[in-house]
């Protein structure tokens, strides 16, 4: 998948089939293409391997919990190390505004201020530096709570009690586009008024209000309707970090000589169409870099039984 | 959204469960035009998503176009509408407010979610931190000492010089860094005043179970203490007079009558930048003297 097809698929489209396809990726496509029985057998064998571990899925709640406990308490027990919220804040005193908000203010307000331009740099230059959509599983609150009625979604499809809805996926990219112009229009930040992520920052922080009911709408309709519905096809706090991640060098490889295409990972991952090229014949190559809206939470890598998914950091082997 | 689930539930029924969470493209298998039945399903069900997001984050609208309540505002805030586009409503004001006056407004307020007030009956703004602090805090200059050129001001919110802070007397430098009024105290209900009742006052002022607090300068020049901690005795009521913490803000007016007798009304001056300590003290319930939140200065 090239760069320019990985930003295509983030901003809503369908992932194409690679054109060209290296020698080298044709010969393990090839050497995969064995008996029924052989195959059966490999992944057999790969299943009765595989560690059920969950090493990623919990560093990244336990950073989670931690960054926003940090700012409850900074407040709380007056610790002064992170205060303000995931909109704005300062870290032992460096002003970190998130780009989103950032970019509403700007747009609303049309006047920047030192601070916060100091602000919305630090924060860029973090998660460019961290991985882009990082900030979605690693620190976004709504994340976590998304993430476990997620189970409760998916345990009542596996009932057939509710069944999932997809929507097009360019939706977020025309929430993105006619939030930043209602706030151009309006002179108002629209979209922060509904923005579970500084809705559930706040409540942490300053305690609980009325708009976590809206919150709580969000995850009903997310139980009942729509798997993960409001991070995968509206906010564009996803699609502002996507775009950073776009030039983040830390992101998730997949190789193919390792992999027995099960698709376990796809069906764990929130934004299953990054990994469309774990679909058996679709790698171009031997080693692919999976796309900028990615969030890099690491479930696909804890469930891959065979290591094909790895964290990995763009030039380091060169480097090493 | 919801009430469009029962009509929906047949499009999904001819995919297995089990691929509910992988994208269309991998599916493949349907035929043609359930293929295209059921895109375009997906298609309307995506527009409902937009306008119905959309549609809910638009009813933000309401309470601010109809205005009906007028916020406090912390001090140096903008005009109403750029506070509320500058406000990034992250609450670094809250975090260092040393009598904690400030909390944020919720989803009811619409667009002003998450954005600062103060309910000065409840704990007035009384300038203990003596430098403004939720101002420089203010990641976004919604609050300012300085408002850019470019930005409105009304007439009569400027003051006519820098407020003289009382605890800051004899210091070198006795005034506040801020030029703008958040509102401007009223005597609202003048025949519940104790002052021109001619009444006294004796006791706590709001209670024993008031949280309020107040930086009391013959006590302690930096920390607050509770209201409830600091009874008073008067034998005529001026609370609103001494406790204001600014200078010349607010005398209490002495007339003679005909008669002989004096009346006595508390008298709000062009200095009174709207802090709000007038309307926490006041004693009657509901308080006589109140702020006018962004109100200007007119005689």
């Amino acid at each position: 998948m090239s760069a320019s097809e990985r930003l295509r698929v983030m901003f809503g489209a369908a992932p194409l089939k690679p054109e060209r396809i290296t020698p080298e990726a044709q010969q393990v496509h090839r050497l995969k293409r064995m008996s029924k029985a052989d195959f059966a057998a490999l992944k057999q064998h790969a299943r009765d391997h595989q560690l059920v571990n969950h090493k990623w899925r919990n560093r990244r709640w336990a950073v989670l919990i931690l960054v926003n406990l940090l700012f409850t308490f900074s407040f709380w027990l007056d610790i002064q190390m992170l205060e303000g919220s995931l909109t704005a804040s300062r870290f032992v005193g460096f002003h970190l505004i998130d780009l989103n908000s950032a970019l509403q203010v700007m747009l609303a307000h049309r006047h920047v201020i030192v601070n916060l331009f100091i602000g919305t740099a630090t924060v860029f230059v973090l998660w460019v530096a961290l991985g882009g959509r990082s900030f979605c599983s690693w620190v976004c609150p709504y994340h976590l709570v998304a993430e476990w009625f997620e189970w409760l979604h998916l345990r009542l499809v596996a009932k057939r009690l509710v069944s999932d809805h997809e929507f097009h996926r360019g939706a977020r990219s025309i929430f993105w586009l006619t939030f930043a112009l209602l706030a151009v229009l309006s002179g108002y930040t629209v979209f922060e008024t509904i923005s579970p992520t500084g809705i559930l920052s706040r409540a942490l922080i300053y305690g609980p209000s009325l708009a976590l009911g809206w919150v709580l709408l969000l995850l009903l309709f997310e139980v009942l309707y729509s798997r993960r519905a409001w991070c995968r096809y509206v906010c564009p706090i996803g699609l502002t970090y996507g775009m950073v991640g776009a030039i983040s060098p830390l992101r998730v490889e997949y190789r193919l000589e390792h992999c027995f295409h099960e698709g376990d990972c796809r069906k764990v991952c929130m934004v299953p169409h990054v990994l469309d090229v774990v679909i058996k014949g679709r790698a171009a190559d031997l080693k692919t870099p999976i796309g900028p809206d990615c969030t890099r939470c690491g479930l696909c890598v804890d469930v891959c039984p065979s290591g094909a998914l790895v964290f990995d950091i763009k030039g380091l082997d060169r480097l090493l | 959204m919801s009430g469009k689930t029962g009509e929906e539930r047949p499009a999904a029924t001819p995919q297995p469960p089990a691929e509910a969470g992988l994208p269309a493209a991998a599916g493949g298998r349907p035929k043609a035009p359930v293929r295209r039945q059921s895109s375009r399903r997906r298609f309307l069900r995506s527009a409902f998503l937009v306008g119905g997001v959309l549609g809910l984050a638009m009813l933000g609208y309401v309470p601010v176009a109809g205005a009906r309540r007028t916020r406090l505002r912390p001090p140096g805030a903008l005009e109403e509408n750029d506070f509320l586009s500058s406000c990034i409503k992250c609450g670094q004001c809250v975090q260092v407010c040393p009598v904690a006056a400030i909390r944020l407004d919720d989803i009811d307020s619409g667009f002003g979610i998450g954005v600062p007030l103060i309910d000065a009956r409840a704990q007035a703004c009384d300038f203990s931190c003596d430098a403004v602090q939720c101002i420089l805090a203010c990641p976004t200059g919604s609050l300012t000492y300085r408002k850019p050129a470019s930005l409105a001001t009304r007439p009569g919110m400027p003051l006519a010089r820098a407020p003289l802070l009382k605890a800051k007397e004899k210091d070198a430098e006795p005034t506040l860094n801020l030029a703008e009024r958040m509102g401007i105290a009223r005597l609202a209900r003048p025949d519940s005043c104790l002052a021109v009742l001619g009444k006294g006052f004796r006791g706590q002022a709001r209670g024993a179970d008031f949280r309020g607090r107040l930086r009391y300068v013959e006590r302690d020049r930096w920390r607050p203490v509770a209201v409830r901690d600091h009874p008073y005795e008067r034998d005529l009521c001026n609370l609103c007079v001494t406790e204001c913490p600014i200078g010349d803000a607010i005398t209490m007016q002495v007339r003679v009558a005909a008669d002989g007798s004096r009346q006595h009304r508390p008298q709000v001056l062009e200095q009174c930048v709207g802090c709000g300590v007038c309307e926490m003290i006041c004693p009657v319930d509901p308080a006589a003297i109140v702020i006018a939140a962004r109100q200007p200065w007119a005689i």
